[in-house]
Protein backbone atom coordinates (compact mmCIF):
# COMPACT_ATOMS: atom_id res chain seq x y z
CA UNK A 1 0.00 0.00 0.00
CA UNK A 2 2.74 2.35 1.02
CA UNK A 3 4.81 1.49 -2.00
CA UNK A 4 1.88 2.01 -4.28
CA UNK A 5 1.29 5.45 -2.87
CA UNK A 6 4.91 6.37 -3.30
CA UNK A 7 4.87 5.22 -6.86
CA UNK A 8 1.81 7.22 -7.68
CA UNK A 9 3.11 10.36 -6.08
CA UNK A 10 6.40 9.97 -7.94
CA UNK A 11 4.68 9.47 -11.27
CA UNK A 12 2.16 12.16 -10.57
CA UNK A 13 4.64 14.81 -9.60
CA UNK A 14 5.40 17.45 -12.17
CA UNK A 15 9.04 16.74 -11.51
CA UNK A 16 8.75 13.34 -13.11
CA UNK A 17 7.85 14.74 -16.50
CA UNK A 18 10.94 16.87 -16.38
CA UNK A 19 13.05 13.84 -15.53
CA UNK A 20 11.36 11.90 -18.30
CA UNK A 21 12.27 14.42 -20.97
CA UNK A 22 15.85 14.69 -19.74
CA UNK A 23 16.01 10.91 -19.76
CA UNK A 24 14.76 10.80 -23.35
CA UNK A 25 17.50 13.25 -24.31
CA UNK A 26 20.21 11.28 -22.53
CA UNK A 27 19.09 8.03 -24.15
CA UNK A 28 19.03 9.69 -27.56
CA UNK A 29 22.51 11.13 -27.07
CA UNK A 30 23.71 7.75 -25.83
CA UNK A 31 22.42 6.10 -29.00
CA UNK A 32 24.11 8.70 -31.18
CA UNK A 33 27.37 8.39 -29.29
CA UNK A 34 27.33 4.67 -30.02
CA UNK A 35 26.16 4.90 -33.63
CA UNK A 36 28.18 7.99 -34.56
CA UNK A 37 31.02 8.20 -32.05
CA UNK A 38 33.23 10.34 -34.24
CA UNK A 39 30.68 13.12 -34.43
CA UNK A 40 29.09 12.83 -31.01
CA UNK A 41 32.21 12.46 -28.92
CA UNK A 42 33.56 15.67 -30.40
CA UNK A 43 32.55 18.96 -28.82
CA UNK A 44 32.09 20.60 -32.24
CA UNK A 45 28.73 19.00 -32.90
CA UNK A 46 27.43 20.45 -29.63
CA UNK A 47 28.65 23.88 -30.71
CA UNK A 48 26.76 23.30 -33.96
CA UNK A 49 23.61 22.54 -31.94
CA UNK A 50 24.15 25.73 -29.98
CA UNK A 51 24.25 27.69 -33.21
CA UNK A 52 21.19 26.13 -34.90
CA UNK A 53 18.78 25.29 -32.09
CA UNK A 54 18.32 28.81 -30.62
CA UNK A 55 16.09 29.98 -33.50
CA UNK A 56 13.37 27.46 -32.84
CA UNK A 57 14.05 27.49 -29.11
CA UNK A 58 13.38 31.23 -28.83
CA UNK A 59 10.06 30.76 -30.61
CA UNK A 60 9.25 27.66 -28.57
CA UNK A 61 9.55 29.75 -25.38
CA UNK A 62 6.69 32.01 -26.47
CA UNK A 63 4.70 29.08 -27.77
CA UNK A 64 5.00 27.41 -24.37
CA UNK A 65 3.05 30.27 -22.82
CA UNK A 66 0.46 30.09 -25.60
CA UNK A 67 -0.10 26.36 -25.16
CA UNK A 68 -0.11 26.60 -21.36
CA UNK A 69 -2.93 29.13 -21.73
CA UNK A 70 -4.86 26.49 -23.68
CA UNK A 71 -4.36 28.15 -27.08
CA UNK A 72 -2.21 27.52 -30.12
CA UNK A 73 -0.20 29.81 -32.37
CA UNK A 74 0.40 28.62 -35.93
CA UNK A 75 1.45 32.04 -37.19
CA UNK A 76 4.75 32.58 -35.39
CA UNK A 77 6.95 31.30 -38.21
CA UNK A 78 5.23 33.63 -40.65
CA UNK A 79 5.68 36.45 -38.16
CA UNK A 80 9.33 35.45 -38.14
CA UNK A 81 9.50 35.65 -41.93
CA UNK A 82 7.74 39.01 -42.00
CA UNK A 83 9.69 40.66 -39.18
CA UNK A 84 12.91 39.20 -40.59
CA UNK A 85 12.08 40.95 -43.82
CA UNK A 86 11.52 44.20 -41.93
CA UNK A 87 14.87 43.76 -40.20
CA UNK A 88 16.91 43.10 -43.34
CA UNK A 89 15.04 45.62 -45.48
CA UNK A 90 15.48 48.45 -42.99
CA UNK A 91 19.11 47.51 -42.39
CA UNK A 92 19.81 47.56 -46.14
CA UNK A 93 18.11 50.92 -46.59
CA UNK A 94 19.33 52.75 -43.50
CA UNK A 95 22.45 50.87 -42.44
CA UNK A 96 21.20 51.09 -38.85
CA UNK A 97 21.05 47.80 -36.99
CA UNK A 98 19.30 49.42 -34.03
CA UNK A 99 16.55 50.88 -36.17
CA UNK A 100 16.13 47.59 -38.02
CA UNK A 101 16.03 45.69 -34.74
CA UNK A 102 13.41 47.96 -33.15
CA UNK A 103 11.26 47.91 -36.29
CA UNK A 104 11.44 44.14 -36.45
CA UNK A 105 10.41 43.65 -32.83
CA UNK A 106 7.61 46.17 -33.31
CA UNK A 107 6.36 44.18 -36.29
CA UNK A 108 6.36 41.05 -34.11
CA UNK A 109 4.48 42.82 -31.34
CA UNK A 110 1.89 44.18 -33.76
CA UNK A 111 1.38 40.76 -35.36
CA UNK A 112 0.95 39.21 -31.91
CA UNK A 113 -1.42 41.96 -30.88
CA UNK A 114 -3.57 41.30 -33.94
CA UNK A 115 -3.66 37.58 -33.11
CA UNK A 116 -4.58 38.42 -29.54
CA UNK A 117 -7.42 40.74 -30.52
CA UNK A 118 -8.89 38.23 -32.96
CA UNK A 119 -8.72 35.46 -30.37
CA UNK A 120 -9.56 37.26 -27.10
CA UNK A 121 -11.99 39.90 -28.31
CA UNK A 122 -13.53 38.55 -31.52
CA UNK A 123 -13.47 35.06 -29.92
CA UNK A 124 -12.22 33.24 -33.00
CA UNK A 125 -10.61 29.93 -31.95
CA UNK A 126 -6.84 30.38 -32.00
CA UNK A 127 -6.19 27.47 -34.35
CA UNK A 128 -8.24 29.17 -37.08
CA UNK A 129 -7.23 32.73 -36.28
CA UNK A 130 -3.52 31.96 -36.38
CA UNK A 131 -3.89 29.75 -39.44
CA UNK A 132 -5.30 32.82 -41.15
CA UNK A 133 -2.58 35.14 -39.92
CA UNK A 134 0.02 32.51 -40.79
CA UNK A 135 -0.98 32.74 -44.45
CA UNK A 136 -1.35 36.50 -44.23
CA UNK A 137 2.11 37.36 -42.84
CA UNK A 138 3.91 34.79 -44.96
CA UNK A 139 2.02 36.04 -48.00
CA UNK A 140 2.76 39.66 -47.19
CA UNK A 141 6.47 38.87 -46.85
CA UNK A 142 6.48 37.17 -50.25
CA UNK A 143 4.51 39.95 -51.93
CA UNK A 144 6.60 42.87 -50.68
CA UNK A 145 9.89 41.07 -51.28
CA UNK A 146 8.65 39.78 -54.64
CA UNK A 147 9.93 36.46 -53.39
CA UNK A 148 13.56 37.56 -53.63
CA UNK A 149 16.11 36.89 -50.93
CA UNK A 150 17.95 39.74 -49.25
CA UNK A 151 21.64 39.41 -48.45
CA UNK A 152 23.16 41.51 -45.68
CA UNK A 153 26.88 40.82 -45.75
CA UNK A 154 27.42 44.40 -44.59
CA UNK A 155 26.09 43.44 -41.15
CA UNK A 156 29.14 41.30 -40.32
CA UNK A 157 31.34 44.10 -38.93
CA UNK A 158 28.50 45.53 -36.82
CA UNK A 159 28.33 45.41 -33.05
CA UNK A 160 24.90 43.78 -33.19
CA UNK A 161 26.21 40.96 -35.34
CA UNK A 162 28.87 40.21 -32.75
CA UNK A 163 26.62 40.29 -29.72
CA UNK A 164 23.82 38.29 -31.36
CA UNK A 165 25.63 35.64 -33.37
CA UNK A 166 29.33 36.09 -32.67
CA UNK A 167 31.37 33.24 -31.23
CA UNK A 168 32.27 33.75 -27.58
CA UNK A 169 35.90 32.84 -27.12
CA UNK A 170 35.84 31.93 -30.75
CA UNK A 171 33.77 28.83 -29.93
CA UNK A 172 30.39 29.33 -28.25
CA UNK A 173 27.66 30.83 -30.46
CA UNK A 174 26.26 33.98 -28.87
CA UNK A 175 22.69 33.17 -29.94
CA UNK A 176 22.74 30.25 -27.51
CA UNK A 177 23.49 32.64 -24.65
CA UNK A 178 20.55 34.82 -25.72
CA UNK A 179 18.24 31.83 -25.98
CA UNK A 180 19.29 30.48 -22.57
CA UNK A 181 19.06 33.94 -21.02
CA UNK A 182 15.53 34.36 -22.36
CA UNK A 183 14.65 30.86 -21.18
CA UNK A 184 15.79 31.66 -17.64
CA UNK A 185 13.91 34.95 -17.55
CA UNK A 186 10.75 33.44 -19.02
CA UNK A 187 11.05 30.47 -16.68
CA UNK A 188 10.96 32.89 -13.76
CA UNK A 189 8.04 34.74 -15.30
CA UNK A 190 6.10 31.54 -15.82
CA UNK A 191 6.60 30.30 -12.28
CA UNK A 192 6.97 33.37 -10.15
CA UNK A 193 5.20 36.19 -11.94
CA UNK A 194 1.49 37.00 -11.97
CA UNK A 195 1.58 36.86 -15.76
CA UNK A 196 2.74 33.23 -15.80
CA UNK A 197 0.28 32.26 -13.10
CA UNK A 198 -2.54 33.88 -15.04
CA UNK A 199 -1.52 31.92 -18.15
CA UNK A 200 -1.67 28.67 -16.19
CA UNK A 201 -5.10 29.38 -14.74
CA UNK A 202 -6.48 30.52 -18.10
CA UNK A 203 -5.38 27.21 -19.60
CA UNK A 204 -6.59 25.23 -16.64
CA UNK A 205 -10.05 26.66 -16.11
CA UNK A 206 -10.94 29.89 -17.84
CA UNK A 207 -14.08 30.42 -15.74
CA UNK A 208 -12.12 30.10 -12.52
CA UNK A 209 -9.52 32.53 -13.78
CA UNK A 210 -12.21 35.05 -14.70
CA UNK A 211 -14.07 34.64 -11.43
CA UNK A 212 -10.90 35.09 -9.41
CA UNK A 213 -10.18 38.39 -11.07
CA UNK A 214 -7.71 37.43 -13.80
CA UNK A 215 -8.07 39.73 -16.77
CA UNK A 216 -8.36 36.88 -19.26
CA UNK A 217 -8.61 38.90 -22.47
CA UNK A 218 -5.72 41.18 -21.61
CA UNK A 219 -3.50 38.28 -20.57
CA UNK A 220 -4.27 36.37 -23.77
CA UNK A 221 -3.38 39.39 -25.89
CA UNK A 222 -0.13 39.77 -23.97
CA UNK A 223 0.69 36.09 -24.45
CA UNK A 224 0.26 36.35 -28.22
CA UNK A 225 2.33 39.53 -28.22
CA UNK A 226 5.05 37.64 -26.38
CA UNK A 227 4.91 34.91 -29.00
CA UNK A 228 5.09 37.56 -31.75
CA UNK A 229 8.00 39.49 -30.30
CA UNK A 230 10.00 36.31 -29.68
CA UNK A 231 9.37 35.24 -33.28
CA UNK A 232 10.71 38.63 -34.36
CA UNK A 233 13.76 38.23 -32.13
CA UNK A 234 14.39 34.77 -33.60
CA UNK A 235 14.15 36.31 -37.06
CA UNK A 236 16.86 38.83 -36.20
CA UNK A 237 19.12 36.08 -34.86
CA UNK A 238 18.47 34.01 -37.98
CA UNK A 239 19.08 36.92 -40.36
CA UNK A 240 22.36 37.71 -38.61
CA UNK A 241 23.54 34.10 -38.50
CA UNK A 242 22.71 33.44 -42.15
CA UNK A 243 23.41 37.03 -43.30
CA UNK A 244 20.45 36.35 -45.54
CA UNK A 245 16.73 36.70 -45.41
CA UNK A 246 14.59 34.49 -47.60
CA UNK A 247 10.84 34.54 -47.99
CA UNK A 248 10.14 30.89 -47.31
CA UNK A 249 12.15 30.59 -44.12
CA UNK A 250 9.09 30.04 -41.92
CA UNK A 251 7.57 26.63 -42.69
CA UNK A 252 10.71 24.65 -41.85
CA UNK A 253 10.53 25.87 -38.27
CA UNK A 254 6.81 25.48 -37.60
CA UNK A 255 6.36 21.82 -36.78
CA UNK A 256 9.71 21.28 -35.06
CA UNK A 257 9.00 24.20 -32.73
CA UNK A 258 5.53 22.92 -31.85
CA UNK A 259 6.98 19.42 -31.37
CA UNK A 260 9.67 20.81 -29.05
CA UNK A 261 7.04 22.28 -26.74
CA UNK A 262 5.03 19.05 -26.59
CA UNK A 263 8.09 16.86 -26.13
CA UNK A 264 8.99 19.18 -23.26
CA UNK A 265 5.86 18.09 -21.44
CA UNK A 266 3.59 21.09 -21.89
CA UNK A 267 0.03 19.83 -21.81
CA UNK A 268 -2.06 20.07 -24.97
CA UNK A 269 -5.00 20.60 -22.60
CA UNK A 270 -3.36 23.70 -21.15
CA UNK A 271 -2.73 24.65 -17.56
CA UNK A 272 0.71 23.14 -17.15
CA UNK A 273 4.13 23.09 -18.71
CA UNK A 274 7.69 24.12 -18.02
CA UNK A 275 10.24 26.26 -19.80
CA UNK A 276 12.93 23.77 -18.83
CA UNK A 277 11.02 21.01 -20.62
CA UNK A 278 10.73 23.18 -23.72
CA UNK A 279 14.49 23.83 -23.73
CA UNK A 280 15.23 20.12 -23.54
CA UNK A 281 12.51 19.43 -26.13
CA UNK A 282 14.11 21.90 -28.54
CA UNK A 283 17.47 20.20 -28.05
CA UNK A 284 16.00 16.76 -28.62
CA UNK A 285 14.40 17.85 -31.90
CA UNK A 286 17.46 19.84 -32.95
CA UNK A 287 19.83 16.96 -32.28
CA UNK A 288 17.92 14.31 -34.15
CA UNK A 289 18.66 15.53 -37.67
CA UNK A 290 22.38 15.89 -37.03
CA UNK A 291 22.47 12.62 -35.16
CA UNK A 292 20.78 10.66 -37.90
CA UNK A 293 22.91 12.10 -40.65
CA UNK A 294 26.08 11.51 -38.62
CA UNK A 295 25.00 7.95 -37.84
CA UNK A 296 24.99 7.30 -41.54
CA UNK A 297 21.38 6.10 -41.61
CA UNK A 298 20.50 8.78 -44.09
CA UNK A 299 18.49 11.98 -43.83
CA UNK A 300 15.35 10.23 -45.02
CA UNK A 301 14.93 8.83 -41.54
CA UNK A 302 14.81 12.19 -39.81
CA UNK A 303 11.07 12.78 -39.89
CA UNK A 304 10.32 9.23 -38.92
CA UNK A 305 12.52 9.48 -35.84
CA UNK A 306 11.18 12.91 -34.87
CA UNK A 307 7.69 11.45 -35.11
CA UNK A 308 8.62 8.49 -32.94
CA UNK A 309 10.25 10.65 -30.29
CA UNK A 310 7.25 12.98 -30.23
CA UNK A 311 4.87 10.06 -29.83
CA UNK A 312 6.97 8.52 -27.06
CA UNK A 313 7.17 11.84 -25.21
CA UNK A 314 3.47 12.54 -25.52
CA UNK A 315 2.71 8.98 -24.49
CA UNK A 316 4.80 9.40 -21.33
CA UNK A 317 3.13 12.69 -20.53
CA UNK A 318 -0.38 11.40 -21.05
CA UNK A 319 0.39 8.34 -18.97
CA UNK A 320 1.88 10.44 -16.18
CA UNK A 321 -0.99 12.88 -16.01
CA UNK A 322 -3.54 10.08 -15.97
CA UNK A 323 -1.75 8.36 -13.11
CA UNK A 324 -1.38 11.64 -11.27
CA UNK A 325 -5.13 12.24 -11.07
CA UNK B 1 -30.43 56.10 1.72
CA UNK B 2 -30.13 54.12 4.92
CA UNK B 3 -32.22 51.35 6.26
CA UNK B 4 -32.10 50.95 10.00
CA UNK B 5 -32.41 47.19 10.06
CA UNK B 6 -29.63 45.21 11.72
CA UNK B 7 -29.45 42.74 8.86
CA UNK B 8 -26.35 42.17 6.77
CA UNK B 9 -28.43 41.75 3.64
CA UNK B 10 -31.97 42.89 2.93
CA UNK B 11 -33.56 42.11 -0.40
CA UNK B 12 -36.96 43.68 -0.85
CA UNK B 13 -39.64 42.87 -3.39
CA UNK B 14 -37.19 41.37 -5.85
CA UNK B 15 -38.59 40.58 -9.28
CA UNK B 16 -36.65 38.94 -12.05
CA UNK B 17 -37.90 38.20 -15.52
CA UNK B 18 -36.02 36.48 -18.32
CA UNK B 19 -37.99 37.57 -21.35
CA UNK B 20 -41.48 36.29 -20.62
CA UNK B 21 -40.37 33.85 -17.95
CA UNK B 22 -40.85 35.22 -14.46
CA UNK B 23 -38.20 33.67 -12.22
CA UNK B 24 -38.81 35.72 -9.07
CA UNK B 25 -42.10 37.33 -8.08
CA UNK B 26 -41.52 39.87 -5.33
CA UNK B 27 -39.12 38.05 -3.04
CA UNK B 28 -38.20 39.45 0.38
CA UNK B 29 -35.06 37.88 1.74
CA UNK B 30 -32.75 38.72 4.63
CA UNK B 31 -29.49 37.47 6.05
CA UNK B 32 -28.56 38.50 9.59
CA UNK B 33 -25.10 39.02 11.00
CA UNK B 34 -23.37 35.75 11.84
CA UNK B 35 -26.33 33.81 10.54
CA UNK B 36 -26.38 30.66 8.44
CA UNK B 37 -29.43 30.70 6.20
CA UNK B 38 -30.55 27.53 4.50
CA UNK B 39 -32.24 28.44 1.24
CA UNK B 40 -34.41 25.50 0.32
CA UNK B 41 -36.35 24.84 -2.82
CA UNK B 42 -36.85 22.45 -5.65
CA UNK B 43 -34.94 22.65 -8.91
CA UNK B 44 -36.06 25.72 -10.80
CA UNK B 45 -37.69 27.27 -7.73
CA UNK B 46 -35.61 30.42 -8.05
CA UNK B 47 -32.82 29.76 -5.52
CA UNK B 48 -30.01 30.28 -7.94
CA UNK B 49 -31.60 33.31 -9.56
CA UNK B 50 -31.96 34.94 -6.16
CA UNK B 51 -28.34 34.40 -5.15
CA UNK B 52 -27.03 35.36 -8.55
CA UNK B 53 -28.74 38.70 -8.10
CA UNK B 54 -27.17 39.02 -4.66
CA UNK B 55 -23.72 38.10 -5.97
CA UNK B 56 -23.97 40.66 -8.74
CA UNK B 57 -24.15 38.24 -11.67
CA UNK B 58 -27.30 39.89 -12.97
CA UNK B 59 -29.46 42.81 -11.86
CA UNK B 60 -33.02 42.36 -10.62
CA UNK B 61 -35.80 43.50 -12.93
CA UNK B 62 -37.32 45.31 -9.96
CA UNK B 63 -36.70 45.52 -6.22
CA UNK B 64 -34.21 46.85 -3.71
CA UNK B 65 -31.06 45.45 -2.16
CA UNK B 66 -29.57 46.79 1.07
CA UNK B 67 -26.21 45.65 2.31
CA UNK B 68 -25.34 46.64 5.89
CA UNK B 69 -28.29 48.99 5.68
CA UNK B 70 -27.01 50.77 2.61
CA UNK B 71 -29.00 50.75 -0.58
CA UNK B 72 -27.24 49.26 -3.59
CA UNK B 73 -27.75 50.69 -7.03
CA UNK B 74 -29.20 47.86 -9.11
CA UNK B 75 -27.64 49.21 -12.24
CA UNK B 76 -24.13 49.56 -10.89
CA UNK B 77 -24.07 46.36 -8.88
CA UNK B 78 -21.63 43.74 -10.17
CA UNK B 79 -19.60 40.73 -9.07
CA UNK B 80 -16.70 43.05 -8.40
CA UNK B 81 -18.89 45.35 -6.32
CA UNK B 82 -20.17 42.35 -4.37
CA UNK B 83 -16.57 41.38 -3.61
CA UNK B 84 -15.89 44.92 -2.41
CA UNK B 85 -18.84 44.54 -0.07
CA UNK B 86 -17.31 41.28 1.21
CA UNK B 87 -19.84 38.99 -0.46
CA UNK B 88 -18.30 35.92 -2.09
CA UNK B 89 -20.00 33.10 -3.90
CA UNK B 90 -18.46 29.67 -4.21
CA UNK B 91 -19.59 27.97 -7.39
CA UNK B 92 -18.96 24.31 -7.36
CA UNK B 93 -17.43 23.75 -10.77
CA UNK B 94 -15.81 27.13 -11.21
CA UNK B 95 -14.08 27.41 -7.88
CA UNK B 96 -10.57 26.11 -8.50
CA UNK B 97 -7.92 25.43 -11.13
CA UNK B 98 -7.47 21.63 -11.09
CA UNK B 99 -3.84 21.40 -12.14
CA UNK B 100 -2.57 24.21 -9.95
CA UNK B 101 -1.23 24.03 -6.44
CA UNK B 102 -3.36 25.02 -3.47
CA UNK B 103 -1.33 28.15 -2.74
CA UNK B 104 -1.77 29.37 -6.32
CA UNK B 105 -5.49 28.70 -6.07
CA UNK B 106 -5.83 30.64 -2.84
CA UNK B 107 -4.05 33.72 -4.15
CA UNK B 108 -4.86 33.79 -7.87
CA UNK B 109 -6.07 37.27 -8.76
CA UNK B 110 -4.96 38.63 -5.37
CA UNK B 111 -1.32 37.58 -5.25
CA UNK B 112 1.15 38.77 -2.68
CA UNK B 113 3.55 40.30 -5.17
CA UNK B 114 6.17 43.00 -5.41
CA UNK B 115 6.15 46.14 -7.50
CA UNK B 116 7.21 44.22 -10.62
CA UNK B 117 4.50 41.61 -10.25
CA UNK B 118 6.73 38.82 -8.97
CA UNK B 119 4.94 36.63 -6.47
CA UNK B 120 6.21 36.08 -2.94
CA UNK B 121 5.83 32.31 -3.15
CA UNK B 122 7.19 31.60 0.32
CA UNK B 123 4.73 33.98 1.94
CA UNK B 124 1.80 32.65 -0.10
CA UNK B 125 2.63 29.09 0.93
CA UNK B 126 2.87 30.06 4.59
CA UNK B 127 -0.47 31.84 4.45
CA UNK B 128 -2.01 28.84 2.68
CA UNK B 129 -0.82 26.55 5.46
CA UNK B 130 -2.38 28.91 7.99
CA UNK B 131 -5.66 28.99 6.10
CA UNK B 132 -5.78 25.22 5.97
CA UNK B 133 -4.97 24.73 9.63
CA UNK B 134 -6.52 27.69 11.36
CA UNK B 135 -9.41 28.90 9.24
CA UNK B 136 -10.93 25.70 7.99
CA UNK B 137 -9.34 23.03 10.19
CA UNK B 138 -8.05 21.08 7.23
CA UNK B 139 -6.98 17.59 8.18
CA UNK B 140 -6.54 16.09 4.74
CA UNK B 141 -3.82 13.47 5.05
CA UNK B 142 -0.74 14.31 3.05
CA UNK B 143 -2.18 17.53 1.68
CA UNK B 144 0.15 20.51 1.70
CA UNK B 145 0.17 23.98 0.21
CA UNK B 146 2.09 22.48 -2.71
CA UNK B 147 -0.45 19.77 -3.52
CA UNK B 148 -2.43 20.27 -6.68
CA UNK B 149 -6.18 20.60 -6.45
CA UNK B 150 -6.59 17.49 -8.60
CA UNK B 151 -5.47 15.42 -5.61
CA UNK B 152 -8.16 16.72 -3.29
CA UNK B 153 -11.52 15.13 -2.67
CA UNK B 154 -14.67 17.04 -3.58
CA UNK B 155 -15.29 18.09 0.01
CA UNK B 156 -11.72 19.30 0.45
CA UNK B 157 -12.05 21.42 -2.67
CA UNK B 158 -15.06 23.15 -1.19
CA UNK B 159 -13.00 23.68 1.94
CA UNK B 160 -10.24 25.42 0.00
CA UNK B 161 -12.73 27.65 -1.79
CA UNK B 162 -14.45 28.49 1.50
CA UNK B 163 -11.10 29.08 3.22
CA UNK B 164 -10.07 31.41 0.42
CA UNK B 165 -13.28 33.41 0.79
CA UNK B 166 -12.80 33.62 4.56
CA UNK B 167 -9.16 34.64 4.24
CA UNK B 168 -10.08 37.52 1.98
CA UNK B 169 -12.55 38.74 4.58
CA UNK B 170 -15.77 37.68 2.94
CA UNK B 171 -18.45 38.49 5.45
CA UNK B 172 -21.14 36.63 3.59
CA UNK B 173 -20.22 33.40 1.84
CA UNK B 174 -22.78 32.01 -0.56
CA UNK B 175 -22.54 28.29 -1.23
CA UNK B 176 -24.53 27.16 -4.24
CA UNK B 177 -25.17 23.41 -3.96
CA UNK B 178 -21.71 22.70 -2.55
CA UNK B 179 -22.54 19.08 -1.79
CA UNK B 180 -24.43 18.15 -4.94
CA UNK B 181 -21.82 15.71 -6.22
CA UNK B 182 -20.33 14.50 -2.96
CA UNK B 183 -20.33 11.29 -0.95
CA UNK B 184 -21.77 11.29 2.57
CA UNK B 185 -18.32 11.48 4.13
CA UNK B 186 -17.39 14.47 1.98
CA UNK B 187 -20.68 16.19 2.77
CA UNK B 188 -19.89 16.05 6.46
CA UNK B 189 -16.57 17.78 5.73
CA UNK B 190 -18.36 20.59 3.94
CA UNK B 191 -20.81 20.93 6.82
CA UNK B 192 -17.82 21.31 9.13
CA UNK B 193 -16.47 24.08 6.95
CA UNK B 194 -19.83 25.82 7.21
CA UNK B 195 -19.63 25.55 11.02
CA UNK B 196 -16.22 27.23 10.75
CA UNK B 197 -17.86 30.08 8.87
CA UNK B 198 -20.30 30.49 11.74
CA UNK B 199 -17.61 30.22 14.44
CA UNK B 200 -15.58 32.97 12.79
CA UNK B 201 -18.52 35.36 13.05
CA UNK B 202 -19.44 35.40 9.36
CA UNK B 203 -22.69 34.72 7.60
CA UNK B 204 -23.54 32.13 5.00
CA UNK B 205 -26.29 31.32 2.56
CA UNK B 206 -26.37 27.60 2.00
CA UNK B 207 -28.33 26.47 -1.00
CA UNK B 208 -29.28 22.86 -1.34
CA UNK B 209 -32.14 20.50 -1.75
CA UNK B 210 -30.66 18.09 0.78
CA UNK B 211 -32.73 19.09 3.74
CA UNK B 212 -31.02 16.97 6.35
CA UNK B 213 -27.66 18.57 5.56
CA UNK B 214 -28.89 22.08 5.79
CA UNK B 215 -30.85 21.37 8.95
CA UNK B 216 -27.76 20.49 10.93
CA UNK B 217 -25.92 23.74 10.21
CA UNK B 218 -28.47 26.46 9.47
CA UNK B 219 -29.94 28.95 11.92
CA UNK B 220 -32.92 29.76 9.76
CA UNK B 221 -34.63 28.20 6.76
CA UNK B 222 -36.20 30.00 3.86
CA UNK B 223 -38.43 28.08 1.47
CA UNK B 224 -38.71 29.25 -2.06
CA UNK B 225 -41.08 27.83 -4.63
CA UNK B 226 -41.91 29.00 -8.12
CA UNK B 227 -40.27 32.34 -7.55
CA UNK B 228 -41.92 33.10 -4.23
CA UNK B 229 -40.93 32.77 -0.59
CA UNK B 230 -43.44 30.37 0.90
CA UNK B 231 -42.13 30.08 4.42
CA UNK B 232 -39.42 31.15 6.83
CA UNK B 233 -38.58 29.36 10.06
CA UNK B 234 -36.00 29.64 12.77
CA UNK B 235 -34.43 26.36 13.72
CA UNK B 236 -36.25 26.40 17.05
CA UNK B 237 -39.60 26.70 15.30
CA UNK B 238 -39.44 23.67 13.09
CA UNK B 239 -38.19 20.09 13.16
CA UNK B 240 -36.42 18.26 10.39
CA UNK B 241 -39.51 16.13 9.80
CA UNK B 242 -41.73 19.17 9.46
CA UNK B 243 -39.37 20.77 6.98
CA UNK B 244 -39.20 17.63 4.91
CA UNK B 245 -42.94 17.27 4.96
CA UNK B 246 -43.42 20.88 3.97
CA UNK B 247 -41.08 20.62 1.07
CA UNK B 248 -42.73 17.40 0.00
CA UNK B 249 -46.08 19.12 -0.03
CA UNK B 250 -44.99 22.13 -2.04
CA UNK B 251 -43.13 20.07 -4.55
CA UNK B 252 -45.93 17.56 -4.98
CA UNK B 253 -47.05 19.65 -7.91
CA UNK B 254 -43.47 19.97 -9.13
CA UNK B 255 -41.20 17.01 -9.54
CA UNK B 256 -41.15 15.81 -5.97
CA UNK B 257 -39.67 12.41 -6.60
CA UNK B 258 -36.20 13.25 -5.47
CA UNK B 259 -37.40 14.70 -2.21
CA UNK B 260 -39.72 11.76 -1.63
CA UNK B 261 -36.75 9.45 -1.97
CA UNK B 262 -34.79 11.58 0.43
CA UNK B 263 -37.68 11.40 2.90
CA UNK B 264 -37.85 7.64 2.64
CA UNK B 265 -34.16 7.35 3.45
CA UNK B 266 -34.66 9.25 6.66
Amino acid sequence: MNMRNNKISLLGSKGFRTYAVVLVYIVLMGIFMITAPRAFLDYKIYMAFLSTIPFSLVMALGLTFVIIAGEIDLSFTSVMAFSGFIFTYIFIHTGSTILAFIASLTAGLVAGFINGIIIAKVKVPSIIATLGTQFFWAGLAVVISSGRSLIINEIRPSFMYRIFVGRIGGIVPAQAVWAFGLAIILGFILNKHRFGESAMFIGDNRDTAKMMGVNVDKTLIQIFMLSGVLAAFASVLLACEMVTWWATQGPGFLLITIAAVFIGGTSIYGGEGTIFGTVVGAFIIGSITAGIVASGVGGFWTQLVVGLVLLIAVFINTFVSRRGR
Amino acid sequence: MMNNSKNLVEMKNIHKCFGKVVALKGVDFQVGNNEIVGLIGDNGAGKSTLIKILSGVYPPTRGEIYIRGEKISNRRYSVRKAHELDIETVYQEKALGEKQSLWRNIFIGRQISNFFGFIDIKKEKEETDKIMKELIGFRGVGVSADSSVGKLSGGERQGIAIGRAMYFNANLIILDEPTAALSAKEVSKVLNFIRKIKESGRSCIYITHHIADTYSVSDRFVFIDRGEIIGEYKKSEISLEEITEKLLMVSAGNSGKEIANEYEKQ
